[in-house]
């Protein structure tokens, strides 16, 4: 309950600050947040499963924005940013697509 | 990829995961606080990418090289447009200079034409010159006369001339003894003689004046000659133009 309320504050915050991306990290917001997706979709799954740890998801959570952001980071310091960020899309993409499967199993046993 | 659980776990295994969710829902524990917290700022990270997305501004939040690609893009179009426009350009200007010259081949030729038409008869002209009129008993003039008179008229530069107001005199007029008269192109004119001609009064009167010219020769004929200087005198016989049926135009060059 208190999660949901959490995001939805959070949206609302967003819509009503609309807070300014610095130009130099405006690269980076879109992949931090994919990451992010993951790294909740991966908490609801094992939330489901019954082993969810809420240090294991803050850990998780952070590490996979930084990680990924670090990622497109060296990219763009190695020129070839556009291409590993795409790639890092389509990695958390199948991730985030196999635990919506496992969280849909476990729901809707399907 | 865990094999399809659904197949494998127990019915009870979904009951418990569901009664978990109801759960935390309505009994939400203190770990829920953080989870909120990362969810909120996810959120907002989330709105606040959307909207940048959607501000309809393309090239914010582009990377370097990016903006280099898209720049060298841009630049590259802005040569290709301008080569078109330098070509179409040129196009413009060759097509302009094109109808110049025709413009002015056309003026020229137009010229031509009414110089030529004078010459030729098929224009009626006026201008400054003298009328001529030849009077001999019995219509009786010598042919060697009038044509030496003309020639001496053309040689001061007479430009168009008439007889009697009804013979166009050019280049192809034949002059032949007639009875009664003379048959100038076919037609039989009679005393008096008018030639009208256009040209200079002065020279034209001189150049049958001077002495054993055609003045002096009509007298011989016993005729009379009174030659009327005019700055209107009017050419208006027109002579039909004909196309040479054996001559054809050699090339100039």
């Amino acid at each position: 309950m208190i999660a949901v309320i959490g995001l939805l504050l959070g949206v609302g915050l967003g819509l009503v600050l609309k807070p300014d991306v610095p130009i130099g990290l405006e690269p980076y917001l879109p992949i931090a947040v994919v990451a992010a997706l993951d790294a909740v979709f991966g908490a609801a799954r094992a939330f489901l499963d019954g082993i969810f740890d809420d240090k294991v998801f803050v850990v998780s959570f952070v590490s996979n924005v930084f990680i990924a952001a670090l990622i497109v980071f060296l990219g763009d310091k190695l020129g070839v940013g556009a291409q590993l960020s795409t790639g890092v899309i389509v990695v958390l993409g199948i991730r985030i697509f196999a635990n919506v499967a496992a969280i849909r199993r476990h729901l809707f046993h399907a | 990829m865990t094999p399809d659980p659904s197949a494998q776990t127990p019915p009870a295994a979904d009951e418990v995961a569901r009664r978990r969710l109801l759960d935390a829902f309505i009994r939400p524990g203190r770990g829920q606080l953080v989870v909120a917290v990362l969810l909120a700022v996810l959120g907002a990270a989330a709105v606040t990418q959307v909207r940048i997305t959607g501000s309809g501004d393309d090239y914010a939040g582009l990377r370097q090289a990016d903006l280099i690609q898209a720049l060298n893009g841009l630049q590259a179009a802005s040569r290709r447009t301008e080569q078109d426009i330098r070509d179409l350009e040129a196009t413009r200007d060759s097509l302009r200079d094109n109808n110049d010259k025709t413009a002015t081949a056309l003026d020229q030729a137009r010229t031509e034409l009414t110089s030529l038409g004078v010459l030729a008869g098929t224009l009626a002209a006026r201008g400054p010159g003298v009328r001529i009129t030849v009077t001999v008993p019995d219509s009786h003039l010598s042919l060697n006369y009038l044509l030496d008179g003309i020639e001496e008229l053309r040689d001061a530069g007479a430009e168009a001339m008439e007889i009697n107001d009804s013979v166009r005199v050019v280049a192809q007029t034949s002059f032949e003894s007639a009875t009664g008269g003379i048959d100038v192109d076919g037609r039989v004119l009679k005393s008096p003689f008018t030639i009208d001609v256009i040209g200079a009064p002065e020279g034209l009167t001189t150049a049958l004046k001077f002495p054993g010219g055609f003045v002096d020769d009509v007298s011989l004929d016993e005729g009379k000659v009174s030659i009327k200087q005019s700055q209107d005198i009017e050419v208006s016989v027109l002579r039909k133009a004909t196309q040479p049926r054996y001559a054809e135009p050699t090339s100039p060059d």
